[in-house]
């Protein structure tokens, strides 16, 4: 039996389609055209996959920070695991962004060598969660746009973005619906969940207008990138779904202002993203040279 | 006709249990144990159950700050393994009539221990490669006997729970091989790392024999298949060539191959060290206890309004039936 020896077991052949996507390393892209496809701005395509891509790796980083606090252990595994896939979309779409503008750089080097302003997440993604009801209402806005999002991707023009947005719509019905189910039981559950699940909803809903502004990145990619505008509906009624549910009411709160005239997509973004990326980036600058 | 069968007296079960034993099948979650088998099993699966969840935390240290998006999704992975280790552990445990909330009430008060190898600090990403390689190593050695126990939920938890460490020993030697391969800086740090994980990872097989009271006891129960000094003789026969194929130096210098006996000779291990750490006194065990405690009191407002909620749910349900 492999087990008597422990280092036996470790020379055995290994399903590495267990592990997260590239851990092993499969490359999801394999057999699709990566090739920017004739009449796209390679650098526009660049900075579009740098906008979703960002939006993925800065909410993973902030479900990340939940390791080990999570509130019951089925829940320390489903939010790893939506830090995970979240992970993997980020990876793909930066690495895209490399081979679109021609620089060849890698994920590592936009995820780890660029300022703060030179990223293009929405600011609702580097929100720091204050409680789990701010996790979970964070999780719910942002994955329900994001799947809007990915539905029409899915017949992108760009095969690369078309792929990636089919593997990923299914991740994020997964994270939707867990953010969903939680937002539901604690809208539902005690006056106390309630309370702060009401507070939860009017900290995020100021973010949430910025979701739908469509920016001249997307204007310029016709047929490419989705328009966000368009997906308004949608998630107007997936919200009110899951709220009545819940037992909440749509807050009615003002949507915060951009700084001189900019917002995430611009990279302007909120006073918390220089210690998120201080984190995120210490090791990888303090060993520039280092190979992991 | 019914013919009513008399129930076999507490001696004939009490023979039954021995016998299958001795047989080496398994005990299953249905079959009769004696009272002091199913306390030290339960204590034996939820301290380890304990281990993997507080195991969590050092590891967990570095997931935000891991130096490249690859590390980054496979740390996660590892930390979200040990989280599915706790769970099924504690499954486990409560086949046998363990409660999960109280074992985790022992937890943080402190009546139940957990691994002491966690109470070191994770000082820099190196860590990470070592606790793979040297901590997760000898869990499995640990564990793989365990895949033989004689409380079959058990066993069955360990199967899989091998073949997941032994994933996390691979990552982890992996990290150390790539980054002795790397920059000066590096080296040394994967040498640092070495120096502080080396002991405590010799002292996660727990005291000598000589000073085990409750080995006897797990051997003839078959809870446990070998001796500490056995596991701990069979690590380091293990790690020395990984070490020396690594580039690296153990800190011992009476490490030395033993040809009579065919197997290395290693120095004293500090056994004050392993009974001050497991007594409260290592370098993290209030940070960790206090994390765990925290955890779980910020979570009772949200596993409330879990059980309001479904208890409303079932409310409507009748309401409506
Ligand atoms: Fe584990
Ligand atoms: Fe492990």
């Amino acid at each position: 039996m492999a087990f008597d020896n422990a280092y036996e077991a470790l020379a055995d052949a290994h399903d590495d389609a267990r592990w997260a996507f590239g851990t092993g390393f499969e490359d999801p892209l394999s057999g699709v055209d990566t090739t920017v496809p004739s009449g796209v701005d390679g650098d526009d395509l660049a900075r579009y996959c740098l906008m979703l891509g960002d939006d993925a790796l800065v909410l993973s980083h902030r479900l990340q920070e939940w390791c080990t606090r999570a509130p019951e252990l089925e829940d320390e595994v489903a939010i790893a695991n939506i830090g995970l896939d979240l992970l993997g979309q980020a990876r793909l779409l930066l690495a895209r962004a490399g081979k679109a503008d021609g620089s060849g750089r890698g994920e590592d080097h936009y995820a780890y060598f660029r300022g703060e302003h030179e990223f293009r997440n929405v600011r609702l993604a580097e929100r720091e969660h204050a409680d789990f009801a701010q996790l979970v209402a964070v999780v719910l806005v942002l994955t329900t746009w994001r799947l809007a999002v990915f539905q029409r991707l899915r017949t992108s023009a760009d095969p690369v973005l078309a792929a990636i947005a089919q593997k990923g719509v299914n991740e994020l019905t997964y994270h939707r619906d867990y953010a969903a189910q939680w937002v539901v039981r604690l809208g539902d559950g005690t006056e106390t969940s309630h309370a702060t699940m009401v507070a939860a909803f009017d900290d995020v809903w100021p973010l949430v207008a910025e979701l739908f502004e469509t920016h001249d990145v997307e204007r310029r990619l016709p047929g490419v990138a989705a328009d966000p505008a368009e997906v308004r509906g949608e998630f107007d009624d997936v919200l009110a779904q899951v709220l009545s549910a819940a037992t909440l009411e749509t807050p009615q709160v003002r949507a915060k202002a951009g700084v001189a005239g900019g917002k995430g997509r611009d990279g302007r973004h909120t006073e918390a993203m220089g210690y998120l990326l201080a984190e995120l980036q210490s090791v990888a600058r303090a060993h520039p040279e280092a190979t992991w | 006709m019914t013919v009513t069968e008399p129930a076999p007296s507490e001696a004939e079960l009490e023979r039954h249990f021995e016998h299958t034993i001795a047989k080496d099948q398994r005990i299953e979650p249905r079959d009769w144990v004696p009272e002091a088998y199913r306390k030290t099993m339960i204590r034996q699966i939820a301290q380890h159950a304990h281990s993997e969840i507080i195991g969590m935390q050092p590891e967990g240290n570095w997931i935000t700050r891991a130096p490249s998006l690859r590390r980054k999704a496979i740390l996660l992975a590892k930390v979200q393994d040990e989280a599915g280790h706790g769970l099924y552990l504690y499954s486990a445990a409560e086949t046998l009539g363990g409660d999960r909330d109280d074992m985790t009430e022992k937890l943080i008060s402190g009546r139940q221990k957990y691994s002491s190898i966690f109470n070191y600090p994770t000082l820099s990403f190196a860590d990470v490669g070592v606790i793979g390689w040297l901590v997760d190593g000898a869990a499995i050695c640990n564990q793989v006997p365990l895949c033989r126990s004689s409380y079959g939920p058990y066993a069955r938890a360990m199967i899989r729970i091998c073949k997941e460490e032994s994933f996390h020993q691979r990552q982890g030697y992996e990290l150390l091989m790539t980054m002795m391969s790397g920059t000066e800086q590096q080296r040394e740090m994967v040498q640092d790392a070495v120096n502080r994980y080396w002991w405590p990872s010799l002292m996660m097989f727990g005291p000598p024999d000589d000073d085990s009271p409750n080995t006897a006891q797990s051997m003839a129960w078959k809870i446990k298949r070998h001796t500490n000094d056995e596991l701990r003789q069979r690590f380091v026969d293990m790690t020395v060539p990984q070490a020396e194929a690594l580039g690296v130096t153990l800190p011992d210098p009476d490490l030395a191959w033993n040809a009579e006996r065919g197997h290395y000779d290693f120095g004293a291990i500090d056994w004050d060290e392993l009974k001050q750490v497991i007594s409260g006194g290592g370098p993290c065990n209030t940070e960790r206890m206090e994390r765990r405690r925290k955890a779980h009191e910020d979570g009772a407002w949200v596993r409330e309004a879990a059980a309001a909620h479904a208890r409303k749910q079932q409310q409507r349900k009748e309401v409506a039936a």
